[in-house]
């Protein structure tokens, strides 16, 4: 599936400063009964968001219009658990573009660059940064700079770099994915399995 | 010319890469996939958009698990929603001409018990799906990780995906275990010790004396839960046990396809001297029967202790005190003699015959407590057949158990085996997250003789107690 082309993203940010936050809480497993890739968003932190009878939960930050934008910053270890692609695809359907934390789980992590979620980890104090500045102002903007893998407080203009290979920095930038590189190098893949025992 | 020492890792992972990419991922072969139908419709519409055809066909197997009723499989599947994702499985498969085991075939159960029990999975593989206990099959010395759609739709498409190289873990555990502590008890100690994130980044080799006495269920209830301290995978080097499972086993190679393999994969061993960039040594005498009191597998303990305070766990004090308040316990609390509500046995961590066995001994004369409600599930037909013929089924249905059909059931919750909210259950499953078996369930993960003991007695007890 193609993406939007991702290079330089200012925008408002959604805190949620909890830790090993894993992808039943995402998008719990019932929501996953689809079979195309549409309306993930809807249930994004289902349980976290919305109460039994499907009224919204109000402490929850979702539920809170003070708090908007396309990066969500949240707190070490995000995404950890199921490989369910469907936990990205919930956080893009939703709007974000960019997921900000200390760290990352892995396959977590591949999903997202894989469908053009950006993640960015970044040092857990200046993690700590942005949750700061968020809950100073929640309308403080943050700059997102893939080409020169920076983040950026623009209220404070404090800056930290990101690391990314250049591989899937280039497939970001330019909206290509995985299945094109491999198309490509069909033939190369055949003589490879014409060697192999299984 | 001398080789380099090299890990068993290094040795798979090298014999796959196709083309390396600078500063990019491997392009990396898979010679197994398997498929079921939650994760891999949205791969095949991808396929469709895009006009592409399945490369090798007999390279993906198709089985439903995550979705599929664990009772009267034999009706139509109620949920429209559920049936129609068991159809697309089925239909996608016919379509592109991939082996399918639906639900009513007799080989149909969940795809990390049916792969190895059939045969499929094999010493030196790469093995992938889109589900994370696919490290399971790492018992067999394969390197096997679960993926995301859009790589299935890679592997469906041209039989690879685009992998960074993981960094290397040892983890040795050495000496003999103790009474009542099982493969799964292992595991949680480990992960309890490393955290749900200590190991994110790396590939696990575990090696040892108690991985070389394990058996083969014993190692994929171990490599299973590999993901759950973040790891990417775990694996072990195939031996004679690995060997002697896999022998006879239906797409097992045969004759002299056999002597071949066997050839290589007693070549499979990490060398004397090749370097991890981490190693950790535990002692087997220090692993008791575990119990989790969390919301995440890294907050585990051994059963006879007391949940540790905050400080003590370390990490952030609000997500601790979240996690603790979310299962109605308190620092400090003993987690023996606590009631629980349900019981659940199944799952691929713990859905295979041996599991079974150990919990049948400590079932065995004695009777399910009253107040519990208990899901008794195996992780395939084969297993359920085994459970029949070995007489396991009758020492349940004696002590006031019920068996059901196979799947993931209450591992997931996305059939109808939801534990409701609030209520506790002794689980044998890998995920104690919040509302991972249902919303608001309280998960407490253990084995299958913990299971069995807190299914006779209704409250958390050490299992060493009933062993006779
Ligand atoms: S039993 Fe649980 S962990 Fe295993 S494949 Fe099914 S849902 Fe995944």
């Amino acid at each position: 599936m193609a993406y939007d082309k991702f290079t330089v993203l200012t925008s408002t940010a959604v805190p949620l400063p909890i830790e090993n936050v894993d992808t039943d809480q995402i998008i719990p497993a019932r929501f996953l009964k689809a079979t195309e890739r549409k309306g993930f968003g809807d249930n994004l932190f289902r349980d976290w968001r919305y109460n039994n009878d499907d009224s919204p939960k109000q402490d929850f930050v979702l539920n809170n219009p003070i708090y908007s934008g396309k990066i969500l910053v949240a707190g070490k270890n995000f995404g950890s658990g199921s490989s369910r692609e469907h936990a990205a695809w919930a956080i893009y359907d939703y709007g974000f573009r960019c997921v900000v934390s200390s760290f990352f789980a892995d396959i977590f992590k591949n999903n997202s660059l894989n469908i053009g979620i950006l993640p960015v980890q970044v040092s857990p104090g200046f993690l700590d940064k942005i949750f700061l500045a968020v809950e100073a102002d929640p309308k403080a903007e943050i700059t997102v700079d893939l080409g020169n893998q920076s983040i950026t407080i623009a209220a404070t203009g404090e800056s930290e770099s990101f690391a990314i290979n250049s591989y899937k920095k280039h497939n970001l930038m330019n909206g290509y994915d995985d299945i094109d590189y491999l198309q490509a190098m069909k033939e190369d893949i055949q003589t490879f399995a014409a060697k192999s025992i299984y | 010319m001398s080789q380099q020492p090299a890990t068993l890792f290094d040795k798979v992972w090298d014999a796959h890469v196709v083309r390396k990419i600078e500063d990019g991922p491997d392009v990396f072969f898979i010679d197994r996939h398997f498929i079921h139908e939650v994760t891999s419709p949205v791969a095949f519409l991808g396929l469709e958009n895009r006009r592409l055809q399945v490369m090798f066909p007999n390279k993906t197997f198709a089985t439903a698990d995550h979705n599929t009723p664990t009772i009267n499989q034999h009706l139509p599947v109620s949920d429209p929603l559920s049936a129609n994702q068991l159809k697309a499985l089925e239909t996608n498969s016919a379509k592109y001409g991939i082996s399918h085991w639906g639900l009513g075939n007799p080989k149909n159960g969940i795809v990390h018990v049916v792969g190895p029990e059939n045969g499929i999975t094999l010493p030196g593989m790469t093995i992938v799906c889109g589900d994370s206990h696919t490290s399971t099959h790492g018992a067999f010395g394969a390197i096997a990780f679960g993926i995301g759609t859009s790589e299935v739709e890679m592997v469906l498409s041209s039989q690879c995906i685009m992998q960074p190289k993981p960094k290397k873990m040892l983890i040795n555990v050495n000496g003999k275990l103790g009474k009542g502590v099982t493969p799964k008890d292992v595991v949680l100690y480990i992960i309890a010790q490393l955290t749900a994130a200590g190991a994110t980044g790396y590939f696990i080799e575990y090696a040892g004396e108690v991985f070389r006495e394990m058996s083969m269920e014993g190692r994929m209830t171990v490599c299973n839960m590999s993901i759950e301290m973040g790891a990417r995978g775990g694996m072990i080097a195939p031996d004679e046990t690995t060997f002697a499972y896999i022998k006879g086993r239906e797409k097992a190679p045969q004759g002299e396809a056999w002597d071949k393999a066997l050839a290589y994969w007693k070549t499979l061993k990490t060398d004397e001297g090749a370097a991890f960039d981490i190693v950790y040594d535990y002692a087997a005498v220090d692993i008791e029967p575990q119990i989790t009191y969390g919301t995440n597998p890294g907050m585990g303990m051994g059963i006879s202790q007391r949940i540790p305070t905050a400080a003590a766990a370390g990490g952030s004090k609000a997500s601790y005190e979240k996690s603790l308040d979310y299962m109605g316990f308190h620092e400090n609390d003993a987690m023996l003699g606590k009631k629980i509500d349900y019981v659940f046995i199944g799952s691929c961590t713990n859905g295979r015959i041996e599991d079974f066995r150990a919990f049948a001994s400590i079932v065995k004369g004695r009777k399910k407590a009253d107040h519990v409600t208990a899901w008794i599930v195996p992780g395939s037909h084969i297993v359920e057949a085994q459970i029949r013929e070995e007489g396991i089924y009758d020492i349940l249905t004696e002590a006031g158990f019920q068996l059901r059909q196979p799947g993931c059931s209450a591992c997931l919750a996305m059939n109808d085996d939801k534990i409701p909210a609030g209520k506790y259950a002794v689980s044998t499953s890998n995920r104690n997250f919040e509302g991972r078996q249902g919303p608001g369930a309280r998960t407490l993960l253990a084995s299958p003789l913990v299971a069995a003991a807190a299914a006779v007695t209704g409250v958390v007890t050490d299992p060493r107690d009933l062993i006779a």
